[in-house]
């Protein structure tokens, strides 16, 4: 089986783990409630997709 | 060659999948809407759209064809004798998805699939009429679009609110 053969130094560890970021999520306005909302998704806060009621809030 | 459905698979195996679908499909019809991931959504959609229009033929053939599908015999008659004729004037595209966002817990990203409304006289005037607008505007590229304009404005918009004013009793 193969393993490591020497420790992971602090440095690479944390030049590793400084890429691993969270991205920016992109939103819009609602058309009806003008809330921020995800783009192509039902408003979670009016419920309304395209002028329409799919979730009842 | 056999080409593969689109979509994700899902469940543990091929009858797995097809028990899962038919379970999703028979709660569709039950209850017109539900919500479920948007992998299963896509997947249920041509699988239920097909099962309206055996129904919509309405034969003992067709009638059978779908019970393999829809083992629940209320459900079954629900759909030949209430949902299949709504769609009478309706060449496909019975149901809808919309997306409705991540699920708590897992991220999975969920949407709603429904039984569209029926048409009504007025939208399939209306369809034809834009139908008509746009064969017209088609054929007089150059002088047409000032008139076409208001024309499919106008009935787009009186189509929109009714329809929200329908949902909105239902939900």
């Amino acid at each position: 089986m193969a393993v490591p053969k020497r420790k992971m130094s602090r440095s690479n560890t944390r030049h590793r783990r400084s890429q691993w970021k969270a991205a920016v999520p992109a939103l819009v306005a609602c058309d009806r409630c003008h809330e921020p909302k995800l783009g192509h998704i039902a408003c979670p806060s009016c419920g309304t997709y395209n002028r329409r009621q799919v979730l009842s809030v | 060659m056999p080409r593969p459905a689109k979509g994700a698979r899902l469940g543990g195996g091929p009858s797995h999948e097809r028990l899962l679908l038919a379970g999703l499909a028979r709660e569709l019809f039950q209850y017109g809407r539900i919500t479920t991931t948007e992998a299963k959504a896509r997947r249920l959609r041509p699988v239920a759209e097909k099962l309206i229009t055996k129904a919509k033929k309405g034969d003992i053939h067709n009638r059978r064809e779908v019970r393999k599908t829809i083992t629940d015999v209320a459900v079954l008659h629900t759909l030949f004798t209430e949902i299949a004729p709504r769609y009478e004037n309706r060449p496909g595209g019975y149901t809808r998805i919309t997306k409705v966002g991540p699920r708590r817990g897992d991220n999975a990203p969920m949407a709603v699939i429904e039984l569209v409304e029926a048409l009504t006289v007025a939208q399939t005037a209306v369809g034809e009429a834009e139908a008509a607008t746009k064969r017209s505007v088609k054929e007089t590229e150059a002088a047409a679009p000032v008139d076409a304009a208001p024309a499919d404005a106008a009935p787009v918009e009186d189509a929109a609110p009714a329809d929200a004013v329908e949902e909105t009793k239902e939900g």
